[in-house]
């Protein structure tokens, strides 16, 4: 009987909650709605340029050309040459993992070539899933790599500019060749959509009983702070499996948004991310005392983590101390997920770490929420 | 603790009962004990803390001071097992206005695990006499009405302690009668009721009443003991009197509590002699007169108000 859980106290909550929900005709019209409005709105409208974003050089020769070229790039300021990874493979599944967006590659017979004026080349590969970044970002790169190798040629750039053996660069657009700004975009509204809707109903969860009067009852009744909590948000948790399947359709029908990665692994990692979610929504109805003030935390909490989750604005663009910050929230994270699943194919290996990530949140918010949570009226 | 020695012990039985907001005290050492099967009054001005007090009993706030049992729970620590064996009535109705009469039902017999719920749900509806209303949303129930859904559901679960606050404002007199039968009827199975009120006649219908003020309980016992302890003497005058007549009486020494019912006149006072003086020069007047009368409760009760408000000032 004093148990913390049991099934008839939990079935009962969920029945009523499920009954309230049907019965708030607006509110289920909305969670329907809003995510096609919000998908079609930003779908189409957002677009970006970010500068400054983490980039890779792997150097194969060790030749006074390609040392020219590698410090040239790092002081250039364009880019964050923070890695040198010392293998192909490392660098692949860097990028693979959304550590870099871009990888340049000097081949190491780069020295003996521009030496014999051979057409000497350099690899470049960008991470296009968004695609606005990298096509600005290569065309600086070339004029950098130039500039530099020229000058270690003793050479002036204008005397040298169109001749037969310059140097030229291999662009390589990885995951997404055409450059579809959708393609990054629409993974991506899944999250915002998802957060903006699971948080905001269940932030109210504990506010409308309070305003109704409805809780005091609740309270004198032998209902435990974990049914309550699980019976408020499961039902929404199911709302949002919903909402995945009417997104993700619309992705893929709508947008042609690739499906490389595992559908598996993609649903799963969804279902955490709803699951924080509503946890997280809860969390907030625990510390709000009306549903004015449920809506206004939801906000409060939505528009940071709109432009620091990297949705808006590239994440690897921001300052550090806007990255630690990003990190806090669960959608940060479920982008780098969901964008490496869809759209690179990414499996449980190269987003695990995300993935557990995502899940800390859960019995983060679920644990902050019991201890929030008041059993009394004090 | 076992069931023989449960059943010597109150129902209620708490001592110093304290509870703040903020600074201001709301519930201020308050002493209550009921006995098992006894029907309780709770009566008090509005804001005096009854409400707040019934809360303290069922767990629903937690005591700043004060210690006690409720069906041999421990008040500060048991309360999820005292909420289990508690009926609670709030005063405003607090089922789910959005959800059908049966729905509510539904939802509360399950919530106490109830077997077989439909035949509690049923059995419960057909009491209220609701079973053919039974998918009208609890909403659009009138005022009375929802009283009494209210009651029943938090009957259902057959508690042990029923803790009513005001649970018959704006019920009509019929229902009213009604509810009241079915509380002795309780009480006669051996349900323990604490109930709030307003109502005078309610509070003569109890076993006993408490009275309390500013959170402060200044009289508990029988209404005739709560009367007489009070010290009050009445007379009725009888006659038409001029207003400056009653002005004159209400000024006089002696006289606390002038009240004009109909053609009578009930004039209370705390000493009879000086009562008695006041209303000598009336008494000699051929068309009036005057004689003894029974002190009534508001008379105690409107008593106990200005007397706590003189302290509060
Ligand atoms: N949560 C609260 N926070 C602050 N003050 C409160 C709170 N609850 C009650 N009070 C105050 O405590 C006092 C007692 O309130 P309570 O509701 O117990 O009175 P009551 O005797 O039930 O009155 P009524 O007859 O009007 O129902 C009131 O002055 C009220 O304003
Ligand atoms: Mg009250």
């Amino acid at each position: 009987m004093n148990a913390a859980l049991s099934a008839g106290r939990l079935g009962a909550i969920l029945a009523k909650e499920f009954v309230q929900m049907r019965r708030d005709r607006i509110t289920f019209a909305m969670m329907l709605v809003v995510p096609i409005v919000q998908l079609l709105l930003f779908g189409f409208a957002i677009n970006n340029d970010p500068k400054g974003l983490p980039a890779a050089i792997l150097a194969l020769g060790q030749d006074r050309y390609t040392r020219a070229v590698v410090s040239a790039l790092e002081v250039s300021g364009y880019y964050r040459f923070e890695r040198r990874p010392e293998s192909a493979a490392e660098a692949e599944s860097l990028m693979a993992r959304g550590a870099i967006s871009f990888l340049v590659t000097i081949p190491s017979d780069f020295g003996t070539r521009v030496e014999r004026a051979d057409a000497p080349r350099i690899l470049v590969e960008a991470d296009a899933t968004d695609p606005a970044a990298s096509s600005g970002a290569v065309a600086s790169l070339q004029t950098v790599a130039n500039r530099a190798l020229l000058r270690a040629q003793g050479l002036q750039a204008a005397t040298k500019e169109q001749d037969e053996g310059s140097l030229s660069f291999v662009v390589h657009r990885r995951y997404n060749p055409e450059g579809i700004t959708q393609y990054n975009i629409v993974p991506g509204l899944l999250g915002v959509i998802l957060q903006m809707t699971m948080v905001m109903m269940t932030a109210m969860a504990l506010t409308r009983e309070i305003e109704r009067g409805t809780m005091e009852n609740l309270l004198a009744m032998p209902a435990t702070a974990s049914e309550i909590m699980l019976g408020k948000v499961l039902p929404y948790l199911a709302v949002g499996c919903v909402q995945v399947a009417v997104v993700l359709s619309a992705a893929k029908l709508l947008f042609g948004v690739p499906f490389l990665g595992g559908l598996a692994l993609l649903l799963g990692s969804v279902l955490i991310f709803v699951l924080a979610l509503v946890l997280l929504g809860y969390t907030i109805s625990t510390v709000a005392r009306t549903q004015l003030q449920a809506m206004q935390l939801t906000f409060f909490f939505f528009l940071p983590s709109l432009l620091l989750s990297g949705f808006m604005f590239p994440f690897a663009g921001m300052p550090g101390w806007a990255q630690s910050l990003g990190e806090l929230f669960p959608l940060t994270h479920f982008l780098r997920v969901i964008r490496a699943i869809m759209l690179k194919g990414a499996g449980l290996d190269d987003v695990g770490r995300e993935v557990f990530y995502l899940a800390v949140f859960v019995p983060a918010y679920a644990g902050l929420a019991l201890m929030r949570f008041r059993s009394t009226l004090d | 603790m076992n069931t023989s020695e449960n059943a010597l012990v109150n129902a209620i039985d708490v001592r110093g009962l304290t509870k703040r907001f903020g600074t201001r005290t709301v519930v201020d050492n308050v002493d209550l004990s009921v006995a098992p099967g006894e029907i309780v009054g709770f009566l008090g001005p509005n804001g005096s803390g009854k409400t707040t007090t019934i809360r303290l009993i069922c767990g629903l706030l937690t005591p700043d001071a004060g210690e006690g049992t409720v069906l041999g729970l421990d008040v500060r620590t048991q309360s999820a097992a005292i909420k289990r064996q508690v009926g609670y009535m709030t005063q405003r109705f607090s089922f789910y206005e959005d959800l059908t009469i049966e729905e509510n039902l539904t939802f509360v017999a399950r919530l106490y695990g109830l077997k077989p719920r439909a035949a509690a749900v049923a059995r419960t509806l057909e009491g209220l006499g609701l079973s053919s209303r039974k998918d009208q949303l609890a909403g659009t129930l009138s005022g009375g009405w929802k009283q009494r859904l209210a009651l029943a559901a938090c009957i259902m679960h057959e508690p042990r302690l029923l803790l009513l606050d005001e649970p018959t404002a704006g019920v009509d007199p019929k229902a009213r009668r009604e509810f009241w039968d079915e509380i002795h009827r309780l009480a006669g199975d051996g349900l323990t009721v604490l109930v709030s009120t307003h109502y005078m006649d309610e509070a003569e219908r109890c076993h006993r009443i408490g009275y309390i003020a500013y959170g402060r309980m200044l009289a508990t016992g029988t209404v005739d003991e709560v009367v007489s302890g009070s010290g009050l003497v009445t007379f009725v005058v009888h006659g038409s009197l001029k207003p400056a007549q009653i002005r004159e009486i209400a000024a006089a020494d002696g006289v606390e509590q002038v009240a004009p019912f109909g053609t009578t006149l009930h004039v209370v006072g705390t000493d009879r002699e000086k009562l008695e003086a006041a209303l000598a020069p009336l008494a000699q007047q051929p068309d009036i007169k005057v004689e003894p009368g029974e002190t009534s409760l508001e008379d105690v009760f409107i008593k106990f108000m200005t007397g706590a408000q003189d302290r509060a000032a």
